[in-house]
């Protein structure tokens, strides 16, 4: 395929013409002509141009990329509900999208109902639904509530019905998009289940996410779209590690406030600045997953005699927080003057061999913690810095190069040698076996 | 093809043969071509689904439900017979005026909703329209169909008005079938012409009550087609329901069929269709980005 879409700016905000502005525009076409000729590159936009690219059949494809860099677009050509301005793509069997979860469904029809309708919209057979239909009740938990109007029902179950149908599409070309924010875990985890398997019956999948991990968990291969164009077709893992650096720079992996009245804090204290640097002093985003992180925080003390405890937390891509760490230790207690007054620079070490791979965010605050405990100054997404993995053996994962589970990686102590156990293992087989009959 | 070949970089765990021929390409079209029924047939079982729904909820949380479907036909009926026998003393050739107007009010109500429900339809499916894709036409198309119900449900009433004015029934009531199927075509050009105006001009919404309100008196409805002046009949039958209400009375209560007049209403509805065909289909490309 090989794509573009057009759209002229100014018509998105106004959603809809009357007749009479219709008719006034017509008028003064003629003028307008004349004033497009210099104008026109303001007036049009490019949502997409030049995308073009090939996917083959059981490839599961991540498609990536900032908000309005064009993916929701691609989608839309994709599954045509739009038409392209230039170019064409061809399509080598069915396709079915997640994005139109629940597209269709009516609050006054039961859940039964909803099912053969939604299904309908999809393109599945009335045949095909009824075959399926009690795998999709199942599938949704639904069994209950079946012939309850979906008004009724909760958001949690309305999601969940949704996906069960749709997940029940069966087309060659599966488009998967940002579906797997709703609910919750145990059903997205369902979810990312069935992808796994439809992907494993040979099917396509395009699969749209925010979800970094997801993505290089379910995909071989991602297409980064930076600004309507593909940037980046690469291997999962090439792809976002690139999209997470970008990101991880736009962001800075420095924040200072110059001015101390806009900086964030009270009357005791104003953060001035955080930063990431790695062990060699260097600011930087990007740190090696086998080196310590080391976090600054610059913040003035406008106040004597409090007791002030810089708090961090670190954040992950999924919004975890994976731990948080405070400046309460006895040792630096005994580092602290009490009265001290003026640009105070606290420190935190963060040892390598801890953090998974990923981007990071940093929120930081500066508490108070002798009268209560009061944050004086909070700074939410602070700062950011991806973890990054070089895979040369020597890192937790060691040679394996495929996706590993855990917010944490700490470089653990594994020891394994043999030992002798004589002929026990022989017996307690047969054992076994003969005590199950 | 202009296709940019990433197969060496990363060979698929499977790789079924494919297709000689793209089951499906997407690109700019061209130019407006008329209906695609091939593909209208495929998806015959999702027009089946939606006139369901429509049916299934037209009369949720009403108090009357479905018996709305015979009263609206029937209370109009009753507001004629005081206005045009009583008051006007509107010639009806003889037939009873109440089930006179009733014969056309059947027809005329299913036309009248179906253009009104079908004209919203689209700008009332933008989530579909956004979301999925299917062949458009068929939301108006089902809109109008889900009328139909209606119909059936007014018919009976018109049976047991004939049984009351003792007015037989003959063989020639089966040309109600191709009656109806006249007037759900004619409805479905007008709807699906409409629907797709909508879209652009929200005006329509404004407009079609004046427009059903202005139609319905230039249709024999209230009154006889043969009180039109012969010189200006011609032009009053280019309206397809002058020919079409005309044959329900004469196929109901007997008579000739004026073929001529039924001829033009054939001819302009399909001319009609045609055309909202044709312009459905240009107009369909921007629904998603304009509704």
């Amino acid at each position: 395929m090989n794509v573009g879409k057009q759209y002229r700016l100014g018509s998105p905000q106004r959603s809809y013409l009357t007749l009479r502005e219709s008719l006034s525009s017509l008028a003064s076409a003629p003028f307008r002509w004349l004033a497009r000729e210099n104008s026109s590159s303001h007036e049009t936009f490019w949502a997409l141009q030049e995308v073009n690219f090939e996917v083959n059949p059981g490839e599961v494809v991540g498609i990536i990329g900032r908000n309005g860099a064009g993916k929701s677009t691609l989608l839309k050509l994709l599954s045509r509900i739009t038409e392209p301005t230039t170019g064409r793509i061809e399509l080598y069997g069915r396709i079915g999208s997640l994005l139109e979860v629940g597209t269709g469904f009516h609050p006054e029809l039961s859940g039964r109902e909803n099912i053969y309708l939604n299904g309908a919209i999809l393109g599945m057979a009335r045949s095909e639904l009824a075959r399926k239909f009690d795998e999709i009740v199942a599938f949704a938990e639904l069994e209950k509530f079946i012939d309850t109007p979906v008004k009724h029902y909760s958001s949690g179950m309305y999601v969940r019905l949704a996906f069960a149908v749709a997940a029940h599409l069966e087309p060659e070309i599966l488009i998967v998009d940002e579906v797997l924010a709703v609910g919750d875990l145990r059903f997205q985890r369902k979810c990312l289940d069935k992808m796994e398997n439809v992907s494993q019956q040979g099917r396509t999948v395009l699969f749209v996410s925010h979800n970094m991990a997801a993505v290089t968990r379910l995909c071989q291969r991602a297409i980064l779209l930076e600004e309507g164009r593909v940037v980046l077709d690469d291997t999962a893992a090439q792809v976002v590690s690139a999209y997470l650096g970008n990101a991880a720079r736009k962001s800075c992996a420095v924040r200072e406030w110059e001015d101390v009245s806009r900086a964030p804090g009270d009357d005791v204290v104003r953060l001035r600045a955080v930063r990431v640097r790695t062990e060699a002093g260097e600011v930087k985003d990007a740190v090696d997953i086998r080196k310590p992180v080391i976090l600054e925080i610059e913040y003035d003390v406008l106040v004597p005699g409090k007791r002030l405890s810089p708090v961090m937390s670190c954040i992950n891509e999924e919004g975890t927080c994976v731990f948080s760490s405070a400046g309460i230790s006895p040792q630096f207690m005994d580092t602290q003057d009490l009265h001290f007054v003026g640009r105070c620079l606290s420190t935190c070490f963060i040892p390598g061999n801890l953090l998974a791979e990923g981007a990071f965010t940093v929120t930081v605050s500066v508490n108070s913690i002798l009268d209560g405990n009061t944050a004086h100054a909070v700074e939410p997404d602070a700062v950011r810095f991806q973890v990054v993995d070089s895979l040369d053996g020597s890192s937790a994962r060691g040679l394996y190069g495929g996706p590993m589970a855990g917010v944490m990686r700490p470089l653990l102590t594994w020891t394994s040698k043999p030992i002798r156990t004589g002929s026990d293992s022989l017996d307690l087989h047969t054992n076994d076996g003969s005590a199950r009959q | 093809m202009n296709t940019v070949i990433n197969s060496e970089k990363l060979p698929p765990r499977h790789a079924p043969q494919l297709p000689d021929e793209p089951l499906f390409v997407v690109e700019a079209r061209k130019s407006g071509v008329g209906l695609n029924l091939k593909e209208l047939w495929t998806h015959r079982e999702l027009l089946y689904f939606l006139v369901w729904r429509d049916v299934k909820i037209r009369y949720k949380q009403t108090l009357l439900g479905a018996a709305w479907a015979l009263l609206q036909p029937l209370l109009t009926m009753l507001v004629f017979t005081f206005i045009f026998s009583k008051v006007a003393k509107i010639d009806s050739n003889g037939i009873p005026y109440p089930i006179f107007a009733y014969a056309g009010l059947v027809p005329w109500t299913f036309f009248a909703n179906a253009i009104t429900t079908s004209g919203n339809s689209i700008v009332g499916s933008s989530h579909l329209i956004t979301k999925v894709y299917f062949p458009r036409p068929i939301i108006p198309i089902a809109s109008v169909c889900a009328g139909l119900v209606d119909l059936a449900v007014a018919f009976p009433m018109l049976v047991v008005l004939m049984f009351y004015y003792h007015i037989g029934i003959t063989v020639t009531a089966l040309f109600l079938i191709p009656l109806v199927l006249l007037t759900t075509l004619l409805a479905i050009a007008v709807g699906m012409w409409i629907s797709a105006i909508n879209v652009k001009y929200r005006d329509v919404k404004f407009a079609m009550p004046f427009v059903v309100q202005i139609w319905m008196y230039l249709s024999p409805v209230a009154y006889p087609a043969s009180v039109i002046p012969a010189r200006w009949r011609i032009l009053y039958s280019l309206n397809p329901l002058v020919g079409i209400i005309d044959s329900y009375r004469t196929a109901l209560f007997g008579g000739a069929f004026d073929w001529k007049e039924l001829a033009i209403s054939l001819a302009v509805t399909f001319t009609f269709l045609a055309y909202a065909a044709q312009r459905f289909r240009k107009m369909e490309k921007g629904f998603a980005d304009i509704i």
